[in-house]
């Protein structure tokens, strides 16, 4: 698989592998095999499992990540209240303990998973293969996976979503994008979040987060919210609008899309599709 | 931190390799690993012992090497080295700008020690 399709060869490394063969031997007469993979790509190859799925159900799946009271879970209860009618909804909560969050999002009427890690500081793709066990598929227009509280671990592990969307909330302070590049260059969307206390706060400037975003070469959207005073949701509504239209498109063509930040290697891999998921898989049920 | 899980991932491309290769000892691991990873060079190097021990690698010496932050201008085309919060371009300033290296999270090679036993029984 990965090391046959050359998949994370970069510009960087290429070199390596067109020199013909992976094989040499090192001067204690050793053998050095080149193996060029990339350190998660058992995550990756459940994470692309996941993809598949949620392509196959014609689903739009979105990692939210942040700090621990971001606002991640306040947002969904928001979106729910006033997007549930629009879209069928399920959610994938992450936390190290307690039910709390999935509890919440039950309590607007929609269905969902709780992952708790234990220590795990992040979620990844098999815990969310086995979260998707729990819900049926065929139900749902947008999942949310709402994932640990933790800006630094989420960022590195592929769950099989679409897009990536990191929050900022305004008492967080504006340089966080500088302070933590790794996680908001993967955004696809950067929150800022409840800026119904900008009224209160004066050290935080949306626009000098956003600066801060540019500068990771990221050219993605930023929008300014609260989920408590429904302060400009509907920019955040549209876009997901937007999003959900752009799968159906994708789905109907036969594309995959992964979140921004990609390796060039994944994008090779992500253009070939037909890519079997039955070796080393023992699925004896059905997804529905 | 999440360098173990990564090393635990690490271990299972490590055994995949050596199973393959019909190594009986892997006496050093060669990663690549950029900045913007998310990875820590230096917490790999201390959760690989763990994660490696019991298995064909324990013991084996684990090398890092780290990759350069370097970025393509998609505005005047030039590549210059970035910091990793500030990937404008070196030339023109321009913040729109494509990573060239940087990200990599790579298993690069195996030094291998093989079976005595030979394959012919």
């Amino acid at each position: 698989m990965c090391d046959t399709c050359g998949c994370n060869v970069t510009e960087g490394n290429r070199h390596l592998v067109e020199a013909g063969g992976k094989h040499a031997t090192t001067e204690s007469g050793k053998e050095a095999v080149t193996v060029l993979q990339n350190l998660l790509s058992e995550n990756d190859h459940t994470a692309a499992h996941n993809r598949e799925h949620f392509d196959s159900h014609n689903v739009l799946a979105i990692n939210l990540m942040s700090s621990p009271g971001s606002g991640k879970t306040a947002l969904l209860e928001a979106t729910i209240e006033r997007l549930g009618r629009e879209f069928r909804i399920a959610v994938v909560e992450g936390d190290l303990e307690t039910e709390n969050d999935a509890a919440r999002v039950r309590d607007k009427g929609v269905e969902a998973v709780q992952i708790t890690t234990g220590t795990a500081c992040h979620l990844d793709a098999h815990m969310v293969h086995q979260a998707l066990h729990q819900l049926n598929l065929d139900d749902v227009d947008i999942l949310f996976i709402e994932n640990v509280g933790n800006l630094v671990c989420p960022a590195s592990f592929d769950l099989g979503q679409h897009r990536n969307i990191t929050l900022l909330s305004v008492t967080e302070g504006d340089d966080k994008p500088a302070k933590y590049p790794v996680i908001f260059r993967a955004a696809d969307l950067m929150l800022v979040t409840k800026s119904d206390l900008l009224a209160v706060l004066d050290d935080f400037d949306p626009h000098k987060a956003e600066h801060h975003l540019r500068h990771l070469a990221s050219d993605v959207q930023c929008i300014t919210l609260s989920a408590k005073t429904a302060d400009n949701l509907e920019s955040w509504f549209d876009w997901l609008r937007d999003e959900v239209l752009a799968q159906e498109e994708r789905v109907a063509r036969g594309l995959v899309q992964k979140p921004r930040v990609q390796p060039d290697g994944a994008q090779m891999h992500a253009q070939q599709r037909g890519h079997a998921h039955d070796h080393h898989h023992r699925h004896d049920h059905t997804h529905s | 931190m999440h360098e173990l899980a990564v090393c635990q991932g690490l271990m299972q491309q490590v055994d995949r390799v050596a199973e393959r290769e019909r190594a009986s000892r892997v006496t050093s691991v060669v990663l690549e690993i950029g900045p913007l990873s998310g990875v820590e060079a230096q917490l790999l190097k201390e959760a690989f012992p763990i994660a490696s021990a019991g298995s064909v690698a324990e013991g084996a010496e684990l090398l890092i090497e780290q990759a350069p932050i370097v970025v393509e201008c998609l505005q005047c085309g030039a590549r210059s080295e970035a910091k990793a919060n500030k990937l404008v371009c070196g030339q023109c300033g321009n913040w729109r700008t494509r990573l060239v290296s940087g990200e990599e999270m790579l298993l690069k090679s195996l030094e291998l020690e093989r079976r005595e036993s030979d394959d012919a029984a």
